[in-house]
Parts: structure tokens; C-alpha cells; sequence
């Protein structure tokens, strides 16, 4: 679904992705483990096309769309849960919802409607008219997969989804990751919760300094104290 | 009284004016991070041009329109093939659009001289009403009437639409925006373009109420920073009140303090500046 190849990318001088491959199957989740800047939110924002690498390719369904501006990427089918949420502050929950299905071209179907995602998001039917920014930090997290699955994505991007939220709260984001893979999605998942993306991924990749550094099965990183404490501090 | 209420009047009339600059100023930094600097060009090439299409029609209202099509067709080509290739750089976009207000208003004097001229009023709002013991010329309630109208329209399409929406959220966060799919850029474009309209559109209704001369351009341009300032970068209401508070300063200080008319503005701008930064409905 997903192939980057050695992208390289950089803020002006600073040279922050240095040579980054990886794969994301289709209806598969594929995680990425790191330290605190160590780059992981700069490939997701290579992928999504904010900073597009300066060399390197990155094919989605086998075209290239490193050279493609942000919107076209995401209408292509790559839908973006940004770390932070970022949530639109003068917007109520149903604007956020509405504004993603808006940026969809006329014509063309997608499986939800700001309506139908109240199903999956009970919470966010009941607050339909609230600030989006008023409601908690994990309903937050809520109304952003909610609002990029409204973009009509086979491909998500989840940048750090249970940053700052409670326990209770990451076991019910965990649900639902769940759930969106049965439902055939792919999803590349960044995370620093390790036990979280362990029991999501079908494969984990463990970033550092620019690089990809280490790359196995869930169950095998599980085991590997070496890379864990080396890497990720555990 | 019926000096002051006229005063009032006048300064309201004037703030409506510099409401249909400000309004697009304040929508284009908002969204684009641009300070159009030739914004006023925009207005005075409006006024110019509905000049010669009222000349060669003798109908103001194709005046009018004429002249704000024609005005938000060259913001379309300068946000384009200009405007788009300094985005996010602040100074070559401060350089770039200074640069246009040399550029319009060279060509501006070049095609229609430096005499001041004042562009003739549409005969039904050339006279003049009696409302409660003042004299009220009708062209000015026409002024107010058309500001409270494009005033009421730019909020309805703020608050009441889809594109509205779109609009707030990419002011919001542009990048988001883009990431939801949203053509940002193309939007930019048109809104830009709505912003030339606007300036156009002042720039007619000003032309027959302050008249054209060169630099005048600069010197609305100069009142309606002022206005977005004090208003607050990119807030619509900001625009509004802001404007009305500077076409009251502005007509009052001309009128009771001729030789500190700049100070009657600058003064409360700077008490604004020194209590809220942002402006008065600004957000950090
Ligand atoms: N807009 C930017 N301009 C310049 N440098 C940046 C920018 N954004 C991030 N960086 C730098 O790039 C490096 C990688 O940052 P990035 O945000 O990708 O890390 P991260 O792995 O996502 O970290 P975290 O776990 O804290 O989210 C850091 O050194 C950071 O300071
Ligand atoms: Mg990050």
C-alpha cells in the first residue's frame, strides 16, 4: 500500500530524516518506536507531503507522490491524525467533521458522512455543537480520527494517539485501532507507548537519529532488551 | 447638535469606506499571512477605472462592477504569479507588495493624470434628505447601506456556510487545512481575489464621496492598517468596529483638531496596542 525509500528529508539546513524505508502493507499496521525527537513526526510529514524529502521516493498504491502537494496526497487516500490533534479552535465538533468531508471532490462516495460517523463516536454526536477544542484530550483524539477517516482514507497516518491521555482512555483508542484494521484499513502508527503498539502492530520499526535502526515482529522486539534500553529507554 | 450629529454622521459614512478595505485586508492576512500593502492601490485603480466605464456607459452601476472585476481579476493574476512564489517569507512579501503600489499608481497617474478628479454620483443618490433637523446627502446613506450589506454578507458566509467553514478553519491552521485534503492554495486565490473586489468596490463608492488624486491609494491604506490593527489581524468584527472607530477619530480630529488630525488616530492605536496587542478582538 505504503513504500518509502530512502527519504531524505530537511528543515532548511537542518538535516532531520537520513535515509528512512519502510513498508505498509495493506490492511496491515506497521509501528514506529522512537525517542523524543528522533524524527518520527518529520516522516509522517514527509508522507503527508508538509515536508516533502528532499530526496528518496514515497509510492501510495504504486504511484509516486513525494512531488505532490498536501491536499492531492490526502485525496489519493492518505488520511492524517496529527500529534497534538490539532483540532480547528473557532470550529464546533461538527464543523471539524464537516470540513474534512467538504475537502472530498463532488462526486466521489465515501463510507461516512459527518452524520453516519456519529455511530462509531457516540461521544462526538452528543457534543455535535460544542467547541471542538472545549471537549476533553481524549475525545479530542476521537474527533481527529474521526475527522480524517471523513477525508475517505484506506491509509492513516496516527502520529502519537495516546500522548497524554489516561489509561482508560488508551485501552479504548486501542479498541478502536482494532476495529478500524478489521475494517480493512492500513495504518502506520507512531508511537512511544510500547506495550500499546506491541499488541497493534503486525510489524514495529525502531527509529533513531534520522534513521531506521531496527526493524522485527512485535513478539521479537518484545524480547530484545539490547534494542529496547538502547533505543527507547526501557 | 446638528453639527455633531453630522460630524457623526460623516465619520460613520467615512468608516463604512474604509470597512470595505479593511474587511479584505483583514481576510487576507488572516488567511494568507500576507499584509497587502497595495491594497490601497487596489482601491484607487477601482475608483479610476469605473472613471472611464462610467465615461464610456454613463451607468454607474456598470461602473461599479466593472471596475471591481477588473480589480479582482489582477489580484488573481498577482496573487498567482507573484503573491504564491514568497509564501511564508515576510519580507520579500513586505518588499513585493510595496513594490505594486509604485507600479499601480505609476500606471495609474500614467493613464489618468494627476489632476484630482471626483467621479459624478449616480443621479438618483446625487441629492440630498432632511432626517430629524439634519441635511443628509443620500449618496452617504447609500455608503452606509451598501457597508452594512457587504458587512452582513462576508458574515453569513463566515458563520452560516460550508465555505465559511472551510475559511475559519484553514485561518485556524492552513497546514491542517491542506491535510484534510482541502486546495488551499486555489482557495487563496479566490479569496484574494474577493479582497481586490472589496478594495475596488471602496475605491468607487470613495471616488465620488473623497474623489482621486495621486496617493490617495497610500493614504487609505495607511487608515485601514490602522483599522486592522486596532481591530485585531484577521477578525471581521475587528474590521467593522475598528472602522467605524477610525472614521469617527478620523472625521472628528480633522474637523476639531485640523493641525493633529494623524494624532487623533495614532494616539488611541497606541493605547489599543498598549492594553490588548492583539487588537481589540485579535487572539494571540
Ligand atoms: N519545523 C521545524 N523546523 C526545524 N526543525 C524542526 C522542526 N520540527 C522539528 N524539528 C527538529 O527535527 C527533529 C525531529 O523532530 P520530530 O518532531 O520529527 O521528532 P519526533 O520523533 O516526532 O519527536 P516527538 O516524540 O517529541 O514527537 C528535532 O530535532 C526537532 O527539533
Ligand atoms: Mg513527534
Amino acid at each position: 500500500m505504503l513504500e518509502v525509500e530512502d527519504i531524505h528529508t530537511y528543515y532548511g539546513d537542518s538535516y532531520v530524516i537520513q535515509g528512512v524505508s519502510l513498508r505498509v502493507p495493506e490492511h496491515a499496521v506497521v509501528a514506529v518506536l522512537g525517542r523524543n525527537g528522533v524524527g518520527k513526526t518529520t516522516l509522517v510529514r514527509s508522507i503527508i507531503g508538509f515536508t516533502p524529502p528532499r530526496r528518496g521516493s514515497i509510492r501510495f498504491k504504486g504511484v509516486e507522490i513525494s512531488r505532490q502537494p498536501a491536499y492531492k496526497i490526502v485525496r489519493a487516500g492518505i488520511g492524517l491524525v496529527p500529534q497534538g490533534r490539532r483540532i480547528f479552535r473557532s470550529l464546533t465538533v461538527r464543523e471539524n467533521l464537516e470540513v474534512a468531508s467538504l475537502a472530498r471532490p463532488p462526486g466521489r462516495a465515501s463510507r461516512w458522512t459527518p452524520d453516519s460517523i456519529g455511530k462509531l463516536f457516540p461521544r462526538l454526536r452528543e457534543r455535535a455543537s460544542h467547541a471542538g477544542v472545549k471537549l476533553s484530550g481524549g475525545e479530542q483524539q476521537m474527533l481527529a480520527i474521526a475527522r480524517a477517516l471523513l477525508s475517505n482514507p484506506e491509509l492513516l497516518l496516527l502520529d502519537e494517539p495516546t500522548e497524554g491521555l489516561a489509561p482508560l482512555l488508551v485501552r479504548e483508542l486501542h479498541a478502536l485501532i482494532r476495529t478500524l484494521k478489521d475494517e480493512g484499513f492500513s495504518i502506520l502508527l507512531i508511537e512511544q507507548n510500547l506495550p500499546f503498539a506491541l499488541t497493534l502492530a503486525d510489524h514495529v520499526h525502531v527509529m533513531s537519529k534520522g534513521r531506521i535502526v531496527y526493524d522485527a515482529p512485535p513478539a521479537d522486539l518484545m524480547h530484545n532488551e539490547a534494542v529496547k534500553s538502547r533505543y527507547l529507554g526501557i | 447638535m446638528a453639527y455633531w450629529l453630522t460630524q457623526t454622521f460623516n465619520g460613520l459614512t467615512f468608516g463604512m469606506l474604509l470597512f470595505l478595505l479593511a474587511a479584505g485586508l483583514s481576510l487576507i492576512f488572516g488567511l494568507m499571512r500576507i499584509v497587502n500593502l497595495a491594497h490601497g492601490s487596489f482601491y484607487l485603480l477601482g475608483a479610476y477605472l469605473a472613471l472611464t466605464v462610467s465615461q464610456l456607459t454613463g451607468s454607474f452601476l456598470l461602473a461599479v462592477l466593472g471596475a471591481a472585476a477588473v480589480v479582482a481579476c489582477l489580484g488573481i493574476v498577482i496573487e498567482r504569479l507573484f503573491l504564491r512564489r514568497v509564501q511564508n517569507q515576510e519580507l520579500p512579501q513586505v518588499l513585493l507588495t510595496f513594490g505594486f503600489i509604485f507600479v499601480l499608481e505609476d500606471i495609474a497617474l500614467w493613464l489618468w493624470g494627476a489632476i484630482p478628479t471626483l467621479l459624478e454620483k449616480p443621479v438618483l443618490f446625487a441629492g440630498s434628505l432632511q432626517i430629524g433637523g439634519i441635511v443628509v446627502p443620500s449618496y452617504r446613506i447609500l455608503i452606509v447601506v451598501v457597508g452594512l450589506l457587504i458587512a452582513a454578507a462576508l458574515w453569513a458566509l463566515q458563520s452560516r456556510t460550508r465555505i465559511g467553514a472551510i475559511i475559519r478553519a484553514s485561518v485556524d491552521d492552513e497546514e491542517m487545512a491542506r491535510g484534510l485534503g482541502i486546495n488551499t492554495p486555489r482557495m487563496f486565490t479566490w479569496m484574494f481575489a474577493l479582497g481586490c473586489f472589496l478594495a475596488a468596490l471602496g475605491g468607487v463608492m470613495g471616488g465620488a464621496l473623497v474623489g482621486m488624486y495621486p496617493g490617495a491609494g497610500f493614504e487609505i491604506l495607511v487608515l485601514a492598517l490602522v483599522v486592522v490593527i486596532v481591530g485585531g489581524l484577521g477578525s471581521l468584527r475587528g474590521a467593522f468596529i475598528g472602522s467605524l472607530l477610525v472614521g469617527l477619530l478620523d472625521n472628528f480630529g480633522k474637523a476639531l483638531f485640523p493641525e493633529l488630525s494623524l494624532f487623533t488616530i495614532f494616539a488611541p492605536m497606541a493605547i489599543v496596542l498598549a492594553v490588548k496587542p492583539t487588537g481589540l478582538f485579535g487572539r494571540a
